[in-house]
Parts: structure tokens; sequence; C-alpha cells
């Protein structure tokens, strides 16, 4: 009898245990789909629970009425209308309600513009949305491979938030005592955005943000060494590129075979076709970075900065919020094509966000220009900061990483 | 009443403590007396003590002592001193070796010099513990299985840390102190040299470790199955065999046709068990110094099954690009 009970009390402490290593895991039921071939065991799983909640977050709102593209153009009638100018007046207003119950549905028109001008520049949201509109409208023109013909709108990285729920900052290094303690290289802290590794915390910074990007390619192509090949693909070079692949990895909401064949993670030949779209994300995100986002700086207010005072930054999180295709590859731009279409400014960076449109360079399509870094940095940031008193920062501006 | 059982004994048969064998004027003394421990009885010998340091003893735990606070302190340095941050994060913290810039040279303390002085007195440390696994069986008229089995793991530990470091010419190499980095550099590895899956020696340190696993259940298994018997006094009963041994055999001769001896059974158990270091070891040592990508070895020589995907094969779009990124 004693031995039974021990027993029964053994099997209950072993379930319990199970119980809780269930926790470490994708809360069951979860649906796995074969992706590759027999006995390679690439598969994508996806916890239904999870699929569910992403399924509520990513409906897309019914789109405005259509508007006559007929009548005088935005330009003709209003000051200042730098990227929507050859919209007619009815599709411009459309487009502008629509950006407000994108990205500012709480704090409406006046998020951007002040008092009752519309046309004057003085609050740094209206330089920025601008900027972002001409990026926008980049991405959708210059970078199919990666979004595709479904494209992007303001909505895919906003939802409602002024301020979209995913950026990133460079982060200040976590860990670095000085004198003799060692320096841990910005590695082996509790991530658990980065899915609990503990590899770089910031992978950002080395891969996405600065023009030239550090290399992520770090797997040999050759069986046997050759000496001079090896200098840059150390294994902590692989760590690195492994931070951000599970950072890619959790802001698609795919596991590693999604895009690759995990036998050999570099061959091309035998990894699934998405590897190519999310390899020309990883060369589009370090360009928006760098053309976009980096540039308008000295544009925000100091409480939008990141601790080393550097402006908010995309990642792959920033439009992808945990699915593949952001709203399931919905497309929004047969709705509003006007995202779709480069505007006059669109790929051009001489663009100095903080002068008002008659000190621009005089643009025509797309026309390349200098660069924008060096006519950015020229207006003196203290005076920038001024004009933005007015606003009220609704959103703290915290490091999502 | 009590009865016996064979792993939780609840009757604990205690005599009176047992100093050991004598073993000559010339070695070290054993220190402190004896304590008798209910439940290290539960598992084991209820008897605690005497111990035995000796000089290789001593030094061996001031110098693992030496490197276990120079890990710990520079993780507590990691978290900026924060006790609780210390403890909240501790699997996550490391001591890392040097970058790759500085090859083989002694960095300075924060780039990697501090791992270097841990990771020599940890090796210094268990070079002297194996000393005296060594010293004590021979004190006490073994064989050198022990050491031998310990000096197998110790091979594993120096080819990671030290071996392979010096043929590849840099400390950058080695694997960091730290209980999540030391396994996320286990996977960058891998991943680094093209899959360790395909490295042959991999495959044979898989084999001997799962393997020692399976003899490791079926011997205690079977010693168990049989200890109604009087099956747990094995050995006697090699030249003294009883009615356990006839069943432990006949049930093996059963099942598979062959059955391992009471004798030969502890040489599978121990040959399994240190080849799974040293073939592990060998493989790790292959790496990044004859082989640099394990699958495109294992395609050169057949051993990488070809399969057929359900998509057209993707194009590497770096291709004819200059950033082949």
């Amino acid at each position: 009898m004693t031995t039974y009970t021990t027993r029964r009390a053994s099997l209950f402490g072993l379930l319990a245990g199970a119980t809780m290593l269930g926790g470490c895991f994708e809360a069951p039921p979860v649906v796995a789909k074969q992706v590759g071939a027999d006995g390679v065991g690439m598969q994508t799983l996806q916890s239904t629970e999870l699929a569910e909640a992403l399924a509520e977050r990513n409906v897309l709102p019914e789109p405005i009425k259509a508007a006559s593209g007929e009548g005088p153009k935005a330009k003709d009638v209003y000051q200042n209308v730098q990227v929507l100018g050859d919209l007619s007046v009815a599709e411009f207003t459309r487009t502008m309600t629509a950006i407000t119950a994108w990205v500012s549905p709480e704090q409406g028109c006046q998020y951007c513009h002040v008092g009752n001008n519309f046309a004057e520049d003085g609050v740094y949201t209206k330089i920025v949305s601008r900027r972002m509109m001409q990026m926008t409208q980049n991405i959708n023109a210059e970078w199919q491979d990666h979004v595709g013909d479904t494209g992007v709108t303001c909505l895919t990285c906003h939802r409602g938030q002024p301020v979209p729920e995913y950026i990133w900052f460079d982060s200040p290094e976590q860990n670095r005592q000085g004198g003799m303690a060692a320096n841990s290289y910005g590695q082996n802290h509790a991530n658990m955005a980065l899915g609990s590794v503990s590899l770089l915390d910031d992978p950002f910074s080395r891969y996405l943000g600065a023009e030239d990007p550090a290399q992520i390619r770090v797997i040999s192509n050759t069986a046997l060494p050759i000496r001079d090949v090896r200098q840059n693909l150390s294994t902590q070079d692989t760590e690195n590129t492994y931070s951000l692949m599970i950072h890619l990895s959790k802001a698609i909401g795919q596991n590693c075979t999604f895009c690759h064949n995990s036998r050999s993670f570099n061959d091309w030949s035998e990894s699934p076709p998405q590897r190519v779209t999310a390899w020309h994300g990883l060369k589009m995100v370090p360009a928006l970075n760098s053309a976009y986002l980096e540039p308008l700086g000295p544009v925000y207010p100091a409480a939008r900065l990141g601790p080393l005072g550097d402006a908010p930054k995309v990642n792959c999180t920033t439009c992808h919020q945990g699915v593949n295709k952001p709203y399931y590859g919905v497309s929004m731009l047969d709705d509003y094509p006007v995202w779709r279409e480069p505007g006059p400014n669109a790929a051009i960076e001489a663009v100095d966000p903080m002068l008002p449109a008659s000190q621009q360079p005089e643009q025509e399509g797309d026309g390349a220009a200098e660069d924008s870094a060096e006519t950015t940095s020229s207006v003196a940031p203290s005076a920038t900061h001024d004009t933005l008193g007015l606003l009220e920062v609704e959103t703290p501006a915290g490091v999502v990483r | 009443m009590a009865e016996y059982q064979n792993i939780f004994t609840r009757v604990q048969v205690r005599g009176p403590g047992e100093a050991g064998i004598p073993i000559g004027p010339d070695t070290d003394k054993r220190i402190g007396g004896w304590t008798f421990n209910r439940l290290a009885g539960m598992i084991g010998n209820a008897q605690i003590g005497p111990f035995y340091l000796g000089v290789t003893g001593s030094l061996s735990i001031l110098c693992g002592f030496l490197a276990f606070e120079i890990i710990g302190f520079n993780m507590l340095a990691s978290v900026n001193w924060d006790v609780v941050e210390f403890i909240r994060q501790l699997f996550w913290l490391a001591l890392e070796p040097p970058p790759p810039q500085y090859g083989l040279s002694i960095p300075p303390m924060a780039d990697g010099g501090w791992w270097l002085l841990a990771g020599f007195l940890l090796t210094l440390s268990i070079l002297l513990w194996w000393t005296r696994t060594f010293l004590r069986a021979r004190a006490l008229g073994l064989g050198y299985h022990i050491p031998w089995a310990f000096g197998a793991a110790i091979w594993l530990y120096l080819v990671l840390g030290f071996i392979r470091p010096l043929l590849m010419g840099s400390w950058s190499e080695a694997v960091p102190f730290g209980i999540f980095p030391h396994l996320d550099w286990t996977a960058a590895f891998s991943i680094r040299y093209g899959n360790l899956f395909y490295n042959p020696f991999h495959m044979l340190s898989i084999a001997f470790l799962y393997g020692s696993a399976v003899l490791f259940g079926m011997h205690a298994g079977t010693i168990l199955a049989v200890g109604r018997y009087g099956g747990e006094r094995e050995i006697e009963q090699i030249t003294d065999r009883g009615t356990a041994t006839e069943r432990a055999s006949l049930f093996w001769r059963w099942q598979m046709g062959f059955n391992a001896s009471m004798e030969s059974i502890h040489r599978w158990a121990w040959w399994f068990a240190i080849l799974t270091p040293i073939t592990g070891g060998i493989g790790i040592l292959l790496t990044g110094t004859v082989v640099d990508n394990w699958y495109l070895w294992g395609v050169k020589h057949g051993i990488a099954a070809e399969y057929v995907y359900p998509y057209a094969p993707t194009i590497d779009p770096a291709l004819g690009t200059e950033a082949m990124q």
C-alpha cells in the first residue's frame, strides 16, 4: 500500500514537472505544416492561440469611399503640399483623412497641423510625416522585391499609433564597467525580446542601422578551410548573425525553416523562396534607416530620441509585428494608389526636412542629388527643438527591441 | 515491517564507522573523522568522511576557487554589480574569450585577459584533480580506469578551450564561460562550420553518448530486476554464477540472442563512456582546422542525401552584385 502511494506521488511529480516544462514552449495546440522535402524536418509551427491573437490585430479597416480624381490639383489650391500635390483636392482630402485614422486617430489633424494654417511646418510631426510619406512611396516603388505588389501604407507600421509600437534606438553598452572588468561585447544579458538567448543584445545597430551594415553571411562556402577567407567569419560573428536571425524569426512569427533548410543554413539552392524576400528586406531596412529615419534626428524633440540621442529607427518587427506578411498580405494600394506612385520627391534624399518648400532644391521625378545627412545636420538642433514646444508628447518613446 | 528494496533502501544497515584500509606510511593522512547521514544513506553510503585532500587536492580546490571567483565577479560586473540582477540573469551571464584581433597574444584584462586567466586556473585545477584521482587509485592499489575515464573528458575540454584555439591561431575560437552563452556558442559553432551533424566524429560521439545511456539503462535495469535473487553481487557471480545471473543472462538471450557477462558489461559501459568525449574531441579538433564546412564535406564524400524539395532551387540574390553578403 505504501509502495503504491509512493508510486502515485512520483507520477504526480512527473506530471507537474512536465507541465512546468511545457511553459517554455508555444502553447498547444501547435499546428505543424511540412514545407520541405520528406525527412528534413522542415516545418512551420503555429500556435493556434497565438494565431487567433494575431488575426485580431491584422484586420484592415474599411477603405474610405473613393473620391473624384477630377478637379484642380492640391498643389494648386493649397500651399506647401510637397508630396501629395498631384492629387485632386478631393483625393487629397480623402488621403489626409485616412492618414489621420491610421496614425493619429485620437489626436486628429492637430497632431501634425498647428492652428488654422495647415500649410505651416511648425510642428516636427508634420516634417516627419512628410518624410514618411516619401519613404512609403519609395518602398512601394523601389523595394517591390520585398513588399511585392502588396506594398505598405502608413497603417502597416503605425496601426493607429503616432509612434509605431516597434521601433529601436542605439542602445548604450549595458555591461561595460570600464577599468579591468571583462567586456562582454554587447552580449550575455537576459533578453526576452530576442528569444531569451544570450547573444548580442542589440543586433540592430550592427546589421540594420549603419549605411554599411556588418556582414551577415558567416558560413564557409568551401568544404575545406581557406586561410584568408576565414578572417571575418569567426564563431563570435556567427553568434551576432544568430541574434539578428532570431529577431527576424520573432518579427515574422516563423521558425528558421521558413527561409532555411536547416541542414545547410547557407545553401541557397535548398532554401525556400521566402529567403530571397527576406534577403531584400535585410537590404531595405538599413537603406530606409540611413536615408529616411536616421537623418530625421535633428527634427525630433529630445523626448522622441533614444538614450544616445539617435532618431527612432525601423527593424523587421516595425512592419511585420509577428506575421510574415503584414495584414496577411492584403494590399491597400488599390484603394490608395497614391502610395504606389513615386511622388515628386519620393526617391530624393537631398530634401532637407527642416526647410520649407520654397527653399528646397528644384526636383523633378526621381532626380538624384547630394547626401541628405549633411544638409540635415547644418540645421542647428536647438532651433529645431524650439519650434516643438507646442506638441504634447502622449506616447513616451521607449526602446523596443 | 521494513522491507529491502534496491534503490531507496529504507533499511539502513549502520555499523561502526569505517576508517578505510591502512595505506602505508608515505601517503598523506586522511583528515577529520566521520559522521552518518540518513539522507545520504537513502541514496548511498550513510557514512560521510573521512576526507582526503593532500597537496594536489588542496591546490586543485584553490585554483578552481580562483577561477570560479574570476568568472563570478566578472559576471557581477557585467550587471553593474547589482546582486539581484546577477541572480536573475545568472544563466545568461558570461566571461567571454578575447575577440579575434588578439590572436594568441595575451590581451588586456578587460578584453579577454580575465578569460585567459580563469581558463588557465580552471585547467590547472582540473589537471591537479586528475593527478589526485591517479594518486589515490595508486594508493589504494586500484586499476587506473577512473583517471583514464576522467582524462577522456579532460581531452574534450582541452580541445575546446586550448588545443583547437592554438591550431586556429586565436583564443577567440574558444568557448565562453557561462550557462546559456556556452550553449549559444555551441549552436553558433555548428552553424559556422556548416552543421556538425555531418562531422563523422560527431556522429560517433553521439552514437557512444546515446549508447552509454542505453547500456546504463539496460545494465542498471537488469541488476535491479534480479536484485531479489542476489543479483547485485554481480562481480562475485562471474565466478559463482547464481540464479540471478542465470535469469538475467537468459532474459537477454531471449531478447536478442546474446548476453553480456557480469564482467564484460562493465567494459562495454566504460568504453562507451570514454569514447564519447574522445571521438567528440577529435571531431571538434578537425573543425575549422581541417574542414571548414561539414555539410559541403559531406556532399563531397557522398554522405549528404539528396532530397526533392517542393520548390524550385532558389538562386542567391547577391550573385553578380558587388556585395556578396
